[in-house]
């Protein structure tokens, strides 16, 4: 045997009782299941409990008349030795057993028959036999019947006789008088249920009137009243079923003090002896009468209130229900000026009114005329317009309505540039809800004459066109009222117009744009040769044919996506922010360096992500544990919203914690002013800001986290940063200002120009990011070596936010880039090279320039090694074409931050290059340096 | 008669085989000690799950209703109920004396890799190569988990409770450790795909095994690496591993049909011990007593250390 293990012994715990060892072989017993817990009888068969008061017996084989063979009759067996016996059923035969034994139908148990019972009673029996003697040829033979009287009567009865008991006494010593009965007192009033009406109180007077002195009685034979309390809910003098009642037939209640007459007194030891027959059945009040009991008495017992007295007074004759057939002088005591004509009975407390209510008088309705229709009709409503103010008056005439003055009455009809109107204002050009108000005075005249000519034709044309311009309010051809006119344009062309101006592509071209508009115009209105009018005529035959196609391009192009696509989609029912997505807060980092760290077996802080994570209420409360988060709803790791387009979101870029909006709010770059603010804010401008906040934000807590203790460095960083970034973007800023300006203000939104070039489009800014990189390079190759080509670079990046260039997230990425730059060449010295990066080798040129610097870096920015290794990893996800993009916008701001002489790109390539040699085991070697413990 | 201390003993390491179970339900998924060691469950490919004596080699139940193989198996506290897990998607709770499923969750996805009931065995907590750690309630009559773990990126192959910490490892290679009291996830990276997690039982270390044929001793606290123990083979199998009944040795199946015992602390390969000539698929380990079962194909070996001698004699 093991040696017994004290401590670990100790250390378990146990709980309950063990399972009983088993024997070998031994079955487990199973329990009775609570089904087969039945109750039979001595043959095995089922009890049933038919009627759960009656005691009610199950018949024959499982409730049914056969039996477990079934209806097998009996086989017919004879031979010469064994004749068949006839057999004569008995009623015995279809009996159970329980219906023979001593409780049954037909009980078997000895009983004293009648032949024995005492003759004293049985008067019809006696007189039979006293004839039966008399014919019989001996007479007196049945003397000896006479004079042998069997014994019938239990010893209880004998020796009460032997005491000198008779039957129909009471049981006790005799007594002087009869003790005089309590009457009841008339004045009592009884409540709840009454007791049965007896008859016996004139008996007892009849008794108490022969009163001799020297002789005794024997105690009446009465129940004494019963003082048990009462500790059922049943009702007063409810009594249950009496199973005496039912068993044996005796329907006379013990206690019965009143009831009966003197020969049917009841006595204590009662009738048992007297056969009166057994009748079976079941009486008590719990159950009603039966159907085959007369006695009908007091069932229920029902209490009307007219059996009590409601008022104090002498007794009235009658109980006042006598109405007009009362008694004359009862009648006359009444009130005597009681009404004769009511002849009911007065309420107490009432008294009959001493006037009578005048009548009302009934109107007959009015008769309908012959011809009338029972359907009603509205009146129409007519807005209240200078046209039909006189209809209005007519109407409101007709109405019976008073007459108003159209110029007061209708103060709340009146717009705003109605009232200043009537006050003598000039209209205010910025107020104008009209494309068509912006148009020159010479487009208008265009347009009007363009009108004149389509109404012409029009004319011409079959009236079911032109049903939508609402003839009534057709302008005259010769109005030269611009605004009607104008007015009547935007109302006939009012989808077309304000899709025109929500759709706007050749928005550059604003001559183009306002052709195109008109074109759609005419389109609406249904003019074939709305195209021709509406180009420019002094476009050469080239240019109108190509225009003509891109109109008709662009409208297909934007009904078809319109009309056809609108009908599947519905409107979202709650506002979704959709550039947002949800997604874990934190995030397990980038594995990369957690793998060079197990391969280290650097296990610890640097293999380690710690989240908040918060169990489910109830897992909590099974595992015993206090909730850590009591006050918080959700279950899991947080989420937080981030950008659905962001590039964040593909790259796995360090997710640390999202910085407070306070913190994110302090770090914010100023943004720039002017233009910018001026500028229409579109999603993709917004996004960018938070992006440019994002990124920042995100380093700057990833420095925080990565630093930890070293955490006095950070904000020297932040300010480095910050300093850096303002001065760029306020550059940037100045620089583009100009240029941009004039472009802001016909700027459409990008969605439409999705709508068109959407394929275009889609392709691109799904494609991967190197194509984009490399696009983005080529544009910007001209410029890297000087200052100016690199503005105009960020003014193509601007504009093509603003003219819907293909990759609108572009500048994001690229400012990203610059900032990650700035970050790393700042603060962190040169970059630790991608080690997995086979194009960096390529580039290799200079790595000896910059070298003593970056030894400087090395020995300042030591503790940032982990920051920047983290960095690097990090970027190295990136492709390759960041590095060179990233080399780029270095240059730039190099130039940008006041380093004064103009640095080459190859110097900052070589920078860039020079870390790039470094090698995984100098990766290895800095991270041992580090300050981690290790086991 | 004071006797003088009896001087604590080395600890034994089981290398006697005591007895072989041939389970016939195909090949044993898993062994598994109930609580106080006294009886064992096998999982069965022939979708059974068994309840034996490992001692005296006795069936003692079947327990039939998966509907496919059975994966993992774990006995409550009480020794009354039992939770398992398998290829049917589905985790089952049994009653032990009755035999009768009383519960079946369903709701994973994948295979149900591992199962293990919380402390007090309200919660049956099930692991699953959908990626998921679920939480099922056995006191109310939910169908659906109290909660979802999905952090982890890749199937669960290893679920263990202790009072207040549900320690997973993950294909992913990491150990993710859920503290419901610090409401705190630890997630540690170890890289290669981990077959099998356990605490220490005293409470401070885990032990886990990865497809690198690579046993790690982590800090439960810090992650740091306390010891590795490397010498046996296990780059394909979800292999089990587990530590000695005082914490003294790390012991681990072996694709070579081996277990291996190395010290805690010197890390140094104490023993290995030949079980036969397949793959040991699956082990456990008394809860207090150096007792080993081991699972290769269709049997289970029982093991004692070499002092061991039947109680009765009838073995």
């Amino acid at each position: 045997m093991a040696a017994p293990d004290s401590d670990s012994d100790e250390d378990l715990v146990s709980y309950g009782t063990g399972l009983e060892l088993l024997e070998e072989g031994e079955r487990p017993k199973k329990p009775i299941p609570l089904q087969d817990q039945t109750v039979r009888d001595e043959k095995g068969r089922y009890k049933r409990f038919h009627g759960a008061f009656s005691g009610g017996f199950s018949a024959g084989y499982f409730n049914t008349v056969g039996s477990k063979e079934g209806w097998a009759p009996s086989s017919f067996m004879s031979s010469r030795q064994n004749r068949a016996d006839k057999s004569v059923f008995g009623p015995e035969d279809f009996m159970d057993e329980e219906d023979l034994s001593e409780f049954g139908i037909a009980p078997k148990a000895i009983v004293t028959t009648d032949d024995f019972a005492s003759k004293t009673r049985d008067r019809i029996r006696e007189k039979a036999r006293q004839l039966a003697a008399a014919t019989a040829p001996i007479p007196g033979a049945t003397l000896l019947d006479d004079l042998i009287t069997p014994a019938k009567l239990s010893v209880g009865f004998e020796l009460l006789r032997k005491m000198g008991w008779k039957e129909g006494q009471g049981i006790g010593p005799r007594v002087k008088r009869k003790p005089r009965r309590q009457k009841l007192d008339p004045g009592i009033k009884i409540y709840g249920c009454a007791l049965p009406p007896g008859g016996s109180e004139g008996s007892e007077d009849e008794d108490d009137d022969y009163l001799p002195e020297n002789v005794t009685f024997a105690p009446k034979d009465v129940m004494p009243v019963d003082f048990t309390p009462k500790d059922n809910v049943h009702g007063l003098a409810y009594k249950g079923l009496d199973p005496h009642q039912a068993l044996f037939g005796i329907s006379e209640e013990p206690f019965n003090l009143f009831s009966g007459g003197p020969e049917r007194t009841s006595s204590l030891l009662g009738d048992i002896g007297v056969n009166k027959g057994r009748k079976l059945g079941i009486t008590g009040q719990a159950f009603g009468v039966g159907a085959l009991e007369e006695e009908d008495d007091d069932i229920y017992a029902t209490e009307t209130l007219s059996k009590y007295d409601t008022v104090l007074k002498d007794e009235e004759p009658g109980d006042g229900l006598y109405g007009w057939t009362a008694p004359r002088q009862y009648q006359s005591q009444k009130d005597s000026e009681k009404d004769l004509r009511y002849i009911g009975k007065i309420l107490d407390g009432f008294s009959l009114a001493s006037k009578s209510l005048s009548s009302k008088k009934i109107y007959p309705p009015p008769e309908l005329p012959r011809d009338y229709r029972p359907v009603h009709y509205f009146r129409p409503v007519v807005a209240a317009t200078s046209e039909n103010s006189h209809l209005l008056q007519v109407l409101s005439e007709s109405a019976g309505k008073p007459v108003h003055d159209p110029g007061t009455h209708s103060r709340h009809l009146l717009n705003a540039s109605k009232r200043g109107e009537l006050l003598g204002e000039t209209p205010i050009q910025g107020s104008a809800t009209s494309v068509l108000e912006f148009l020159s005075q010479k487009d208008k005249e265009r347009i009007k004459e363009m009108k004149q000519a389509t109404d012409l034709k029009a004319a011409q044309l079959k009236a079911r066109r032109l049903a939508q311009n609402a003839s009534s309010s057709r302008p005259q051809p010769s109005s030269p009222d611009v605004g009607h006119s104008s007015w009547h344009m935007a109302l006939s062309g009012g989808t077309a117009t304000t899709r025109a101006s929500n759709f706007k592509p050749f928005a550059q071209d604003p001559e183009k744009q306002k052709r195109y508009e008109e074109y759609l115009i005419n389109m609406k209105q249904g003019q074939k040769d709305a195209l021709e009018r509406c180009l420019d005529p002094s476009m050469t035959e080239w240019e109108r044919g190509r225009e003509r196609d891109e109109f008709a391009q662009a409208a297909r192009l934007y009904v078809s996506s319109h009309s056809t696509l609108s009908c599947r989609f519905t409107h979202a029912k709650e506002e979704d922010d959709s550039h947002q997505v949800e997604v874990p807060r934190d995030q397990e980092n980038d594995v990369n360096d957690k793998q060079s760290a197990v391969k280290m077996k650097m296990f610890g802080k640097l293999t380690r992500d710690t989240f908040e994570w918060h169990p489910d209420k109830l897992l909590c409360k099974r595992f015993n544990v206090p909730d850590p988060y009591p006050d918080s709803t959700l279950v899991g790791l947080p989420r937080v919203k981030r950008d659905k387009y962001s590039v964040f979101n593909f790259l796995t870029l360090p997710e640390t914690a999202s910085l407070p909006t306070t913190q994110a709010s302090s770090e914010k770059v100023p943004q720039p002013q002017g233009p910018e603010k001026s500028r229409k804010p579109s999603r993709w401008d917004t996004s960018k800001q938070e992006k440019k906040e994002d990124s920042i934000s995100e380093f700057l807590s990833l420095a925080r986290s990565k630093v930890g203790p070293k955490q006095e460095s950070s904000p020297l960083v932040n300010k480095e940063g910050d300093h850096v970034k303002e001065s760029l973007s306020n550059k940037l800023v100045n620089k583009g200002e100009d240029s941009q300006a004039e472009e802001e203000g016909s700027r459409p939104p990008i969605d439409l120009f999705k709508a068109i070039f959407a394929s275009s489009s889609e392709e691109k800014s799904s494609s991967s990011e190197d194509e984009q990189g490399d696009s983005e390079d080529e544009q910007e190759g001209p410029g890297e070596a000087d200052v100016k080509s690199s503005q105009e670079a960020n003014l193509v990046e601007t504009s093509a936010a603003h003219t819907g260039e293909p990759a609108p997230q572009e500048p994001v990425t690229s400012i990203l880039v610059q900032k990650l730059q700035i970050d790393e060449r700042e603060e962190f010295g040169p970059r630790l090279p991608p080690v997995f990066c086979p194009n960096a080798r390529q580039k290799l040129e200079a790595p000896q320039k910059e070298a003593p610097q970056k030894e400087k870096h090395k020995k300042n920015k030591e503790k940032h090694k982990t920051k920047k290794e983290h960095r690097r990893r990090k970027e190295k996800k990136k492709k390759h074409r960041k590095h060179k993009h990233k080399g780029k916008q270095k240059n730039k701001k190099s130039e940008k931050s006041s380093s004064s002489e103009s640095t080459d790109s190859s110097d900052s390539q070589s920078d860039e290059e020079g870390t790039a040699d470094m090698s995984p085991q100098e990766l290895l070697r800095r991270l041992k340096r580090l300050p981690l413990r290790r086991q | 008669m004071a006797f003088p201390e009896p001087k604590p003993r080395g600890p034994e390491l089981p290398q006697k085989r005591l007895k072989t179970l041939d389970c016939r339900q195909g090949a044993v998924r898993a062994v598994r000690f109930n609580v106080d060691g006294n009886y064992c469950l096998t999982c069965g490919s022939d979708k059974t799950l068994k309840l034996w004596n490992p001692l005296r080699g006795t069936l003692l139940r079947t327990y039939s209703g998966h509907g496919y193989e059975v994966l993992d198996a774990a006995g409550s506290f009480d020794n009354s109920n039992l939770c398992s897990g398998g290829g049917d998607k589905a985790v089952v709770l049994w009653d032990v004396a009755s035999g009768q499923v009383v519960r079946k969750f369903r709701g994973h996805a994948g295979k149900v890799n591992t199962v293990q009931f919380n402390e007090e065995a309200t919660v049956i907590l099930s692991g699953s190569i959908d990626s998921t750690i679920r939480c099922w309630d056995c006191r109310s009559r939910r169908p659906e988990p109290v909660q979802k773990l999905d952090e982890a990126r890749d199937g669960v192959s290893s679920v263990k409770v202790s009072d207040h910490e549900v320690l997973a490892g993950s294909v992913d290679g990491r150990v993710r450790r859920y503290d419901l009291r610090m409401g705190q996830l630890f997630s540690d990276y170890v890289g290669s795909p981990i077959t099998c997690t356990c605490f220490s039982r005293d409470g401070q270390c885990t032990l886990v095994s990865s497809l690198d044929s690579t046993l790690r001793l982590l800090d439960k606290d810090t992650g740091e690496l306390l010891g590795e123990y490397t010498g046996h083979k296990n780059q394909k199998y979800k292999l089990d591993c587990c530590l000695s009944e005082r914490d003294t040795h790390v012991v681990s199946c072996s694709e070579d049909g081996k277990v291996f015992f190395w010290d805690l602390v010197e890390g140094a390969l104490a023993l290995a011990l030949p079980v036969g000539p397949g793959v040991v698929q699956s082990l456990a380990y008394h809860p207090t007593e150096p007792c080993l079962l081991t699972a290769m194909g269709g049997s289970v070996q029982c093991w004692r250390e070499e002092a061991y001698e039947a109680e009765s004699g009838t073995g």
